[in-house]
């Protein structure tokens, strides 16, 4: 999945298609700076813990909540209860918007088709509850030539395309 | 109309392998059913009772000659012969094989056509005024807009599982014919005391099981901003929405629950700051696509006079001729509606009679209706007879437009698995029952909607008559409803009492009419009559 280093990292920051070389789930990683270790810890708690660095983003909450915090933020672990369940899209895009440039890991209900959106929401990497086929998530990921509209990566959208 | 730029073309080619890719991973095993069953979903592709239905997308219902032909090779080669037209203005096969969807999908990408977001939890089919760039009352064609939305809302990542479907349509005409305020987001473009274009926009409507009418959140939303604002909607809805029952995840509920203020407040907020954001498509991607959309040459110095010397011939001229802009000039309408036919049903032979006719005599375009009928938008006056005589052909001149006979009716348990009772048996009796035409006439425009469950896809909700099918202690039972409407004075129908069995209901509905015929005024229509006097002015009538 390394053809097109131009489609890299959320709004411009770090961040290639070619996922860090390493541990077993490192291809579904899209950075190229160290992994946080710390474990994540919910929203709430992370706003009371002024040395937190990791917070989990469950799907009802508001992660606008994150704004006044957002320069101690590490990694944001957005869950997926169900794959159906669509919240986690409009939470890393927000995040995106508002200017965080790290790790935003999709965890839960993850599957191969959802990746390429979630990439395009600004997700950097991956943990599914059940592994993926790499080859899939490659095709996945290289289907689609274009796109239609901006979104938190940096792809150019086709009407911008054929306008210059 | 538009045509794909290498661009659109290789995004549909990509949907194909796209599809190509998942159905063989389904057939692998590589995936459950439930996980299979929300893609295929995105693509039109719902397992029926006996079989695979297919939908396909028909961008705000304009079609030409070539895709109309290829839905009619499509329909001989993969299904049975014949293909529906939908509310949606789309087209549906319902005999189709898993193992061929992706087939079918390459052969409507060599037409430019696909099934992208025809069904599941995404942003459908854009609707559209069937008359676009035709209709005298409209102040521009609204297609170009629907276009451009239909773009941009092409694989729109953030929104990739919403809370459920969500409808768009756009009108650009006082009368409304596309039951615009039924819909989840509809828009009516208007002008400003500027001069200037913008939108009307209408959020929150909705058939279903909790019908809504749409309210309306802005009065001029600029044009240049209505992606902006249509982000901010859908943004709202996707955050907030409940994700615990399925029933109650229409945007409608989210907009009813927090009322119409907080919801329109919410939305503002989120538009100011989207707006910001700088992802609305500029004035120059607008104007590329509205170029596809200037008006067809019409000539000029024709007669406007039609021949009506066969007695036959008038009858259907003055059911299914519209008015257009441009003199000399026609709305043809062809009913989909035989009286012992299955509403919205045509055959590939058909289509390819129709497609000939659209490419002759409409400048190869036609449109479909929301109403499940055909449209040739652009016709000479002086060809109408030679188009009427190739409808009467093919079995395609019943003169019923709008008439008790032009039913909408849902395909029902014939075909479908939500089914609780039969929507096209009841919808054949009635016809049959209301067959004389003389005796349709004088009824007047009366549109019957039938639905066989309460997901409501035959609009029930907005039929001057309904009648919903339910599932009654194992048998079907049907209820009816009084006084619906989809046109620019948009009413919910009434349930009228207890409900009937399927000889009963079209008894009730007999009765129903014939009260109006005794009450009504000069110049009434049934809906007229039934908002003068009311549910009371009926009831007796109905049950005695």
């Amino acid at each position: 999945m390394a053809d097109d280093p131009s489609a890299g990292g959320p709004g411009g920051g770090p961040g290639t298609l070619e996922p860090t070389p390493g541990g077993e789930r490192d291809w579904l990683r899209f950075r190229d700076d160290p992994a946080p270790d710390e474990p994540a810890v919910t929203l709430d708690t992370f706003l009371d813990q002024s040395n937190a660095v990791s917070v989990l983003i469950e799907a009802g909450d508001d992660v606008r909540r994150l704004a006044p915090v957002l320069d101690r933020v590490r990694l944001v672990e957005i869950d997926f209860p169900k794959f159906r369940d669509g919240r986690g899209f409009s939470s890393a895009r927000i995040l995106r918007e508002m200017g965080y440039k790290g790790e935003i890991k999709a965890i839960g209900d993850v599957l191969v088709d959802l990746i390429y959106f979630m990439r395009r929401c600004g997700f950097d990497s991956f943990a599914p509850n059940v592994p993926l086929d790499r080859a899939d998530v490659e095709s996945v990921l290289n289907r689609y030539p274009h796109v239609y509209q901006h979104a938190a990566a940096d792809d150019v959208p086709i009407w911008q395309l054929r306008h210059g | 109309m538009y045509k794909y730029d290498q661009y659109d073309q290789a995004m549909v080619d990509a949907r194909v392998e796209d599809f190509r890719d998942q159905t063989r991973r389904r057939l692998e095993g590589k995936m459950t059913d439930d996980q299979f069953k929300p893609l295929r979903l995105k693509n039109g592709l719902y397992l029926q009772l006996h079989a695979y239905m297919l939908r396909v997308a028909i961008p705000y219902g304009t079609l030409n000659s070539r895709q109309l032909r290829k839905l009619a090779h499509i329909a001989r080669t993969y299904d049975r012969g014949y293909g529906h037209f939908t509310t949606r203005q789309n087209l549906q096969y319902h005999w189709i094989k898993l193992e061929q969807a992706p087939d079918i999908l390459a052969e409507l990408a060599e037409v430019e056509m696909h099934c992208i977001q025809t069904s599941g939890e995404s942003i459908r089919n854009i609707s559209a005024d069937h008359y676009a760039g035709a209709a005298a009352d409209e102040i521009m064609d609204p297609r170009p807009w629907a276009e451009t939305l239909r773009q941009m809302t092409t694989f729109m990542p953030e929104f990739s599982y919403l809370p459920r479907k969500f409808k768009i349509a756009v009108i650009a005409a006082k009368e409304d014919r596309a039951a615009m305020r039924w819909h989840d987001f509809g828009l009516r473009i208007v002008k400003n005391d500027a001069g200037e274009i913008g939108f009307e926009v209408y959020p929150g409507g909705g058939m279903g099981r909790t019908p809504f009418i749409a309210y309306k959140s802005s009065d001029f939303v600029p044009q240049h901003q209505i992606f902006s604002y249509l982000q901010a909607v859908l943004r709202v809805w996707n955050r907030n929405a409940r994700r615990d029952n399925i029933h109650k995840q229409r945007m409608k509920i989210l907009v009813h629950e927090l009322g119409e203020e907080e919801f329109t407040r919410q939305v503002e907020e989120e538009f100011q700051h989207i707006l910001t954001l700088g992802t609305d498509f500029p004035q120059a991607e607008y104007e590329r696509i509205a170029a596809y959309f200037t008006p067809p040459p019409f000539e000029t110095g024709l007669p406007d006079e039609i021949d009506r010397s066969d007695p036959d011939f008038a009858v259907w001229v003055d059911q299914q001729v519209a008015p257009h802009k441009a003199p000399g000039y026609a709305i043809a309408n062809i009913s989909l509606k035989p009286i012992q036919g299955i509403g919205g049903d045509m055959t590939a032979e058909q289509m390819e009679v129709v497609a000939d006719l659209a490419e002759r005599y409409s400048f190869d375009e036609l449109r479909v209706a929301h109403t499940q009928n055909l449209v040739l938008p652009h016709v000479r006056k002086a060809d109408l007879y030679a188009i009427w005589q190739a409808l009467r052909e093919a079995g395609l001149a019943d003169a019923n437009l709008d008439l008790v006979t032009d039913i909408i009716a849902c395909p029902g348990l014939d075909y479908c698995t939500l089914a609780n009772a039969r929507s096209i048996p009841v919808a054949q009796k009635i016809a049959e029952r209301f067959a004389d035409l003389d005796r349709q006439k004088d009824l007047g425009e009366l549109k019957i909607k039938i639905s066989g469950c309460i997901n409501a896809c035959g609009h029930h909700h907005a039929g001057h008559i309904g009648i919903l099918g339910v599932d009654r202690k194992g048998t079907e039972n049907y209820q009816l409803l009084l006084g619906g409407s989809g046109d620019e004075e948009t009413s919910q129908a009434k349930i009228t009492g207890p409900g009937f069995d399927e000889a009963g209901i079209v008894d009730a509905v007999e009765r129903a009419v014939e009260r109006y015929r005794e009450i009504r005024e000069p110049g009434e229509r049934f809906l007229d009559t039934y908002r003068r006097v009311g549910m009371d002015g009926f009831k007796e009538a109905i049950y005695g």
